[in-house]
């Protein structure tokens, strides 16, 4: 299913201000355009989350270039591009996780229904229980299973009771299909599970905190084929409930989970539109190059 | 289903302060322990520093000392051993007398109770041993050393329960505070703190042996430890082959650096004293113990510098036909050498702080000559403020802490340097 | 000749040996027809010469000087009476130094036999002095030129060299092994003998610490006491003091620093917080003795009065000068940077990954710090604070400045205990009889501080390495 409405018109707000932006940065690109406008359908009427001129700087390195983008609610939207492209980097604006690192400076607004979430007031403890995230490499902690699951839902004092805490951790594993496999040695430390296992246990420790959107950033890259096909049937289950924003190397995964594609290159959101309209017959030249294989 | 997305957030926000409460506790805990460590620091100094500054003062009373040849039993002024045989007490006495202006029995005793004669004599031979011809018979004011008793009286003046007081009869308490007020009796800076070796009256104990002793250990500890920490060091890193008996050299020096200094000690006892015969108590055999004690920084610390040096240069040299050892001495050691200098500077700042194995092989003893080679009985400066901490004497108390500011700034040198070493020749790839 | 002397000719004599060869190898070369039929440079040929001349003549020196004490003690015994020869151990060493110290004139005993004994002892030295410098200098001679005939172009002098170089190295490097074998020789077999004499079940299980009754000869170790209970409850309680002030401080300043200081924060902090490593234990020493110990003297008492004022039957508080609370404090404070830098690169080899896990889940700093760094980084830390203990069993001067010598069995830090590291020190300053159970006594003690600190370090340093490798 897909819920997500495209506007056919770029909203007056970004189409006022992205050449502007674009000018005032000096840094030339291959194709040398200091204004340009994303392509496609970038915007959604049901949207969860909206961004709005995103830009971001590592000291004085810009790497992400005026990013107009909505997530709409309950739909997969994927990201997708070269290596440095700033897909990631602008995945992990979307929960603050950029705070963590001192020298990153973001600006632009990031809507989350009508909470502007990169407003320093906002405090990041209750938007990262909202917008959770999956990361690359599987990281569960150097716990029991059952207590990695558990962790958000006690730091966040979701379960008043035991039996709660029990249950959620039960739907949580479920939800991320891995309570057959470890129903028996829930206290077994999560290290001990195999690659494709502990992302699934990581995505569970994030689905246990019910956020409303769930952040991937390449969840697969370091999986087997096989492990990633239970993951990719795991996000299609999921974005029944949730909405997903995924960061992926691979096209393939992209065409598949995803509703909508965005495309990213050099830091600018060049191409949005329908998953199987960037891959069968993108608008931008240089979507056509990335899916053709011409680099990558 | 119903809309769970709501009922999370609200139980999320629910326990939020509670949580920033917790958040802010902890952060306070850190910052209270950091505070703690702080303070420490700060009270550690100056509580030393309040201690120590008076011990390079003492009071000196000004009085004409009449340099009569035949009180002194000097007959001719240009004989060494009649000079050092020389009856200073004698003059310093008449001169007291002279000061106080006093005759009878009682009164002599008591006013020369107030200086310390033989130092003053001391002061008054080496005076001699410059140019005696021209101050003998000669009559001439001089700054004399007065009691311990005296110094401490002063030195706390105004504090309650006016400690020293008691050791004072009135009459001589009158003649202090006359002199106080006239100006003659001072306080000066103490040279003789740093000319002097150690003696049994505090007015008279210096440093100077126990520095001088703590010079020749660093320079055997030195001697010893740096050639053979790098030797060690290279062949660890650019020789040794990995089996098992690397492994054991490795394992040995990591324990090692962890032994209590104490253990040392009694290697060295057993070993270089007992086995070998080694005199006691001298820098030679401290070195050793030192060495081996320090070894561990030094070969750790050059090892790491090494491993520093990127490999593409010895790929270079060996390029060139060069020979292992030839790429060792000629490349890996001068790029690693400023490394190593930081790590033996580090190593022989420990060293010099280091007390427990002196203690084990005699170096705690009173030895009031300066040293003058490797193999003289020596103490060390660590060793001295030991030996003056335990002397009951009250006047000691003080030289420990002034000693120990010697021995701080001493440290804080080395330490500078090793820094400075560190920036400035250390490069990094 | 003086030893000095003769090492100086050594040198001058090797040096010349090396510049001889160094020219002929050069004039060998010039025959030839340049240095590149030689197989080596030059330089080599001279230092492959002058170590011939000089491993062999310093091997004599180092020989001679070890064991010419020995042969000499060995010779004068003959000069002896029966009589004297049939004498105790200790009661010949002692005569022995009678000798020695009229030989150096320090003496005054007036025995004609005795006089007569070291004057030959002085002649005995000046043969065996002269015979050294002789052998030295001739084999100085002989070696070098031997190795002046021997030098010709197609010898290995650089291979040779090479090998010199790493043999010496290797033998540079096994010190830290004769070390550790030397520090084990030297405690053990004084231990052993002291086993002999109290049995080492009464050392290790008796509650009774009180050696100075062993002085009289006739009954050495007998009655003396020697179970060595109080000296360990003692320096347990110390050191427990003392981790109770490192740990919890050293670890959350550990822990402000990597996690939550800014990076000025940390450069000013971190040096001077280092400073406290740096000072001296002697230094330690006297502040807890003549500054901390007075304090909590003076502190508690009043304390307890005031209590008492109060109308609770506590009573003044009876603190002793030599508190264990007081060196354990200083002690404390000493090891604090010690742990927080140890605890400091265990946290930060903590991988990101786990932080940004925890953050991505939205919890708070200390959250994230105390549920998934600590117990990450906790195998580490369990290391880290083992080293921190070995070093505060074995701490010594500080409790010997600070603590008492009475072995009191108590768990009370107000009370005056002692330690392992302090009734070493007494029972080993002043006198040096190697056969009294005291002075055993005290090797045995350093027989057990070395075993458990060994074994501390060994432990700790197994599961921090372990924890490296966990996340490398």
């Amino acid at each position: 299913m897909n819920n997500s409405v495209t506007t056919e018109s770029i909203a007056p707000l970004a189409s006022e201000k992205t050449p502007e932006k674009a000018k005032t940065s000096n840094v030339i690109t291959e194709e040398n355009s200091d204004a340009y406008t994303t392509v496609g359908q970038a915007f959604s009427e049901n949207a969860k989350m909206s961004m709005r001129n995103v830009n971001v700087f590592y000291d004085e390195k810009q790497a992400i270039y005026d990013v107009n983008l909505d997530i709409g609610t309950n739909e997969v939207v994927a990201m997708i591009g070269p290596s440095g492209c700033g897909k990631s980097t602008f995945l992990r604006c979307l929960n603050r996780m950029n705070d963590t690192i001192d020298t990153c400076k973001v600006t632009g607004k990031f809507l989350l229904e009508d909470q502007d979430i990169n407003d320093r007031k906002m405090d990041v403890v209750p938007l990262r229980a909202r917008v959770g995230m999956v990361f690359q490499k599987p990281n569960p902690f150097p716990k029991s299973i059952y207590d990695n699951v558990a962790y958000g839902a006690r730091i966040h004092g979701l379960a008043d009771r035991k039996s709660d805490l029990d249950d959620i951790v039960e739907t949580s594993l479920q939800k991320a299909g891995l309570w057959n496999e470890v129903k028996d040695r829930l206290q077994q430390p999560g290290t001990s599970l195999s690659g494709g296992q502990q992302q699934r246990l990581c995505i569970a420790r994030t689905i246990a905190v019910s956020p409303e959107v769930i952040l991937m950033d390449e969840p697969c890259s370091a999986l087997d084929p096989i492990a990633t096909a239970r993951i990719e049937e795991l996000i299609d289950e999921l974005s029944q409930n949730y909405t997903i924003a995924i960061v992926t190397h691979s096209m393939q995964q992209a065409a598949r989970v995803s509703h909508r594609t965005a495309y990213f290159h050099l830091g600018k959101l060049i191409e949005v539109n329908e998953t199987e309209k960037v891959f069968t017959n993108p608008d931008h030249g240089l979507t056509e190059a990335y899916i053709t294989g011409r680099f990558g | 289903m119903t809309k769970p997305e709501i009922k999370t957030i609200d139980k999320v926000n629910r326990t939020l302060g509670k949580r920033y409460r917790a958040e802010k506790r902890f952060r306070l805990y850190g910052m209270l322990s950091i505070g703690f460590g702080l303070l420490c620091v700060l009270f550690l100094f100056t509580n030393i520093i309040g201690k120590g500054l008076s011990g390079f003062t003492y009071h000196y009373l000004q009085i004409s000392v009449e340099m009569d040849a035949t009180t002194l039993e000097i007959s001719d002024t240009s004989d060494l051993n009649q000079i050092l045989a020389g009856n200073y007490s004698a003059v310093v006495k008449r001169g007291a007398y002279e000061y106080f202006d006093v005759s009878s029995r009682r009164d002599k005793s008591a006013a020369r109770k107030l200086l310390s004669v033989d130092g003053t004599g001391y002061l008054l031979q080496d005076r001699f041993k410059v140019d005696a011809k021209e101050i003998i018979n000669t009559k001439s004011m001089v700054w004399a050393l007065v009691d311990d008793k005296v110094d401490f009286y002063l030195k706390r003046l105004g504090e309650p329960g006016e400690p020293g007081k008691h050791e004072f009869s009135e009459k001589q308490l009158q003649w202090i505070h006359a002199a106080v007020e006239s100006g003659d009796l001072q306080k000066r800076f103490n040279w003789a703190f740093f000319n002097n070796g150690d003696s049994a009256h505090s007015e008279e104990a210096g440093i100077r042996g126990a520095v001088m002793g703590s010079f020749y250990l660093l320079l055997v500890t030195l001697a010893l430890s740096f050639p053979i920490g790098i030797a060690t060091a290279i062949y660890l890193e650019e020789y040794a082959p990995k089996n098992k008996w690397t492994d054991l050299i490795e394992v040995n020096i990591n324990n090692l650096a962890a032994v209590p200094s104490i253990i040392f000690g009694l290697l060295g006892l057993a070993i270089f004293l007992a086995f070998f015969g080694f005199p006691r108590s001298t820098p030679l055999v401290g070195g050793f113990v030192l060495t081996l004690m320090t070894l561990p920084t030094i070969i750790i610390s050059s090892r790491a510098s090494i491993k520093a040096v990127p490999p593409s240069i010895r790929e270079a040299a060996y390029g060139l036909g060069s020979s292992k050892m030839q790429v060792t001495l000629h490349h890996v050691l001068p790029l690693a050498m400023p490394g190593m200098l930081t790590g033996t500077i580090i190593g022989l700042a420990q060293a010099l702080g280091e007390s427990a194995p002196l203690l084990m092989i005699g170096m705690a003893a009173f030895i009031p000559e300066v040293p003058t080679g490797v193999s003289d009985p020596a103490t060390a400066l660590p060793m001295q403020i030991f030996q003056w901490f335990r002397n009951a004497d009250a006047g000691f108390s003080e030289k420990a802490s002034a000693a120990i500011l010697v021995l701080l700034m001493f440290l804080i040198v080395m330490n500078t340097l090793a820094v400075w070493a560190r920036r400035r020749l250390e490069r990094r790839w | 000749m003086s030893m000095s002397m003769l090492f100086l000719v050594m040198l001058v004599g090797v040096a010349a040996t090396f510049y001889f060869c160094r020219q002929r190898s050069l004039s060998l070369a010039s025959e030839l027809g340049g240095i590149r039929h030689l197989h080596s440079l030059p330089v080599f040929y001279g230092v492959q010469a002058a170590l011939w001349c000089a491993i062999p003549c310093l091997l004599i020196f180092g020989l001679w000087v070890v064991f010419d004490d020995a042969i000499i003690r060995e010779l004068t015994l003959q000069y002896l009476t029966e009589e004297q020869r049939s004498l105790s151990a200790n009661e010949l060493q002692l005569l022995l130094s009678t000798i020695e110290s009229i030989t150096t004139g320090s003496s005054t005993v007036n025995d004609p036999q005795l006089i007569a004994i070291s004057q030959h002892i002085v002649d005995f030295r000046s043969v065996s002095n002269l015979a050294l410098s002789i052998t030295v200098v001739c084999s100085l001679v002989g070696l070098s030129f031997w190795a002046w005939f021997k030098l010709k172009p197609e010898n290995k002098a650089r291979s040779n060299v090479e090998r010199c170089f790493m043999l010496f190295l290797l033998l540079c490097s096994t010190l830290a092994i004769f070390t550790t074998v030397g520090i084990v020789f030297s405690v053990i077999f004084e231990s052993i003998r002291f086993f002999q004499i109290v049995p080492i079940q009464e050392f290790i299980f008796g509650t009774q610490w009180s050696p100075q009754l062993s002085i009289r000869a006739d009954q050495v170790g007998s009655s003396g006491a020697f179970g060595a209970v109080p000296l360990f409850t003692g320096t347990l309680l110390i050191s427990a003091i003392a981790m109770l002030v490192a740990v919890p401080t050293g670890l959350m300043t550990a822990i402000y620093l990597s996690e939550y200081a800014s990076s000025r924060v940390r450069s000013v902090v971190k040096p001077i917080l280092e400073i406290l490593a740096g000072i001296p234990t002697v230094v330690y020493g006297f502040f807890a003795a003549l500054t901390i110990a007075p304090m909590i003297k003076n502190g508690l008492h009043g304390l307890g009065l005031d209590i008492a004022f109060l109308g609770v039957s506590i009573g003044p508080l009876e603190v002793s000068g030599e508190s264990a609370l007081a060196a354990g404090l200083v002690m404390g404070v000493m090891i604090i940077p010690f742990v927080s830098s140890l605890s400091d690169d265990v946290i930060n080899a903590v991988p990101q990954s786990l932080r940004d896990g925890a953050y991505g889940l939205g919890s708070t700093q200390s959250e994230t710090i105390k549920k998934v760094i600590f117990p990450a980084a906790l195998p580490g830390i369990v290391g880290a604070i083992l080293l921190a203990v070995s070093r505060a069993i074995g701490e010594t001067m500080i409790v010997v400045m600070a603590v008492g010598t009475a072995a009191k069995l108590t768990f009370n830090p107000l009370e005056s205990v002692t330690t392992v590291t302090v009734q070493m020190t007494t029972l080993l300053i002043g006198d040096h009889e190697f056969d009294s159970a005291k002075t055993l006594a005290a090797f045995a003690l350093g027989l057990v501080l070395f075993i458990i600190t060994l074994g501390l370090n060994f432990i700790a340093l197994n599961i921090v390495k372990k924890y490296r490798e966990q996340y490398d």
